[in-house]
């Protein structure tokens, strides 16, 4: 709106008073200064010419269709932007706007920005989002299998909420075989990401358990926000442990959703996974009985089929073929078994003969024939010594041709 | 390794093994009477194992040497 005096103002003193730039752009800047609109106004646009000093000041231009302004934001100011602004993102920034008397041109300075349309915060994930894409973090080669029965499960979580306590129960109902160690953490505020990233670390330095879960309850995008942290994001990626990434409710992903191993849409979605339900595994186990008896029927069936087929063989059917080829056989063999027995016979024989005739050699009728006679009391007993008879016993002496009967007369030693 | 002291899971996996010898029919009528035998013991322990547990549930803190300590955890199942 023009105001005539301005105008007025100017003409008047054109001639009488000659001013500076200096004086005045501090003119300008003290009548823009006076105006409450420009010192406290909001203006969207879209970033270009994103410039950050190595002073920590950001300096850019905000644009539409028709028109630019200058902003600048300073390091103070800057620190505490939950997004990195970037060329083309539309923004809302606010601040007051005046003059920079050493350029003689207006800008924005700029208190704060946001996003427009979609909150900071969402910006923030999408970028810290896409930098961990790029850098791999997400990548399917580095997700680690859940073991199928883990005997020890660490959560990294509240020891508060109901969270925990929900996972247990249900960790109990499905597969009470289980150990499960609790390692208790911030999960919101600005400590709970190196709380939750150092628990991370910790469980792996110690090899506290076979698979990590690590989580919270609902609650709202700050509240989640630390599982949007870089930090929780790198110990995830960089763990040993498989880890299961259970943050929220359902609809919540967070950065740790997509490092992870696996995602569970809750923590109590998170017990679900990490453990089979020991109902279903009864139910398998019923199974493989069922499958282990079928496999035994099935494989004594068969037996009895071979059987029936062995039975319907020709051996079976007609047996006396089969033996009359096997009497042939024994005939030949018996022919010749019979000859060696024969051989085997004839030089028993004369093995015999060549005996017989050494124990005749030897026999005591030969000996008695050269004049020696063999002794014996009534009883038959053979005398060795003359006391093995007394006087008057009757006793036998045999010689070559037969028998004398006699009486003992004297007995005397013959002093040997 | 005797049964009893298996792990649930080496019970599960020695237990499925047998289940598929005996699919493919291929073991002598004996040796399958046997894995039967066996299967069903494992069955049998698994079960008992499963009906027995209750979870145990610590809480990690940690010492001055920064060594992992369990605790105590009150919780209801």
């Amino acid at each position: 709106m023009l105001q005539f005096w301005h105008i007025d103002w100017v003409i008047n003193n054109m001639e009488q008073q000659i001013i500076s730039i200096s004086q005045i752009n501090d003119y300008i800047r003290s009548r823009m200064d006076a105006d409450p609109l420009l010192s406290q106004i909001a203006v969207r646009g879209e970033i270009s010419n994103y410039k950050m000093y190595p002073s920590g000041h950001h300096y850019f231009t905000l644009k539409d269709e028709d028109a630019s302004l200058k902003c600048v934001m300073f390091k103070g100011n800057a620190v505490r932007l939950r997004f990195r602004p970037e060329n083309g993102m539309k923004v809302i920034a606010l601040g007051r706007i005046t003059v920079y008397p050493r350029d003689g041109a207006f800008q924005l300075y700029c208190a704060s920005m946001s996003p427009d349309g979609i909150g900071d915060l969402h910006v923030a994930f999408e970028q810290l989002k896409a930098k961990l894409a790029t850098q791999g973090l997400f990548n399917q080669e580095h997700k680690k299998p859940i073991p199928r029965f883990p005997q020890i499960i660490a959560l990294i979580t509240s020891s508060a909420g109901a969270a925990v306590h929900d996972m247990l129960r249900i960790l109990n109902k499905r597969y009470p075989l289980t150990k499960v160690l609790l390692l208790p953490v911030r999960v919101q505020g600005v400590e709970a990401p190196l709380e939750i990233a150092s628990a991370i670390q910790f469980a792996n330095r110690h090899n506290l358990a076979d698979v990590l879960i690590v989580g919270r309850g609902g609650g709202s995008i700050e509240d989640l926000w630390a599982f949007n942290d870089e930090r929780v994001a790198y110990a995830i990626y960089h763990s040993q442990i498989p880890i299961i990434s259970a943050v929220g409710h359902e609809p919540d992903v967070t950065i740790s959703d997509y490092v992870a191993d696996l995602r569970a849409a809750t923590p109590s979605n998170a017990a679900e996974l990490v453990v089979p339900d020991q109902s279903t595994l009864l139910q398998s186990m019923d199974g493989a009985l069922s499958a282990m008896i079928s496999a035994l029927q099935r494989q004594i069936q068969n037996n009895t089929q071979r059987l029936q087929v062995l039975s319907g063989s020709s051996v079976m059917q007609n047996p006396a073929f089969f033996y009359e080829t096997k009497e042939k056989v024994l005939t030949i063999l018996t022919g010749r078994l019979l000859s060696a027995q024969q051989k085997c016979l004839n030089h028993a024989e004369q093995q015999y003969i060549a005996l017989v005739a050494k124990l005749d050699a030897m026999s005591p009728l030969k000996v008695m024939a050269r004049g020696y006679s063999i002794t014996e009391d009534s009883s038959g007993k053979l005398l060795r010594s003359i006391y093995d008879v007394q006087i008057g016993d009757e006793i036998t002496v045999s010689l070559q041709d037969g028998t004398i009967t006699a009486s003992v007369i004297n007995q005397k030693e013959n002093g040997l | 390794m005797s049964q009893k002291n298996m792990t649930f899971e080496a019970s599960m996996q020695r237990l499925e093994q047998i289940v598929r010898t005996m699919e493919r029919g291929e073991a002598e009528l004996e040796e399958s009477l046997k894995l039967f035998q066996e299967g069903t013991e494992l069955i049998r322990s698994c079960g008992n194992m499963l009906e027995n547990a209750k979870l145990q549930v610590s809480k990690i803190t940690v010492d001055t040497n920064g060594a992992p300590v369990e605790e105590e955890f009150p919780h209801e199942l």
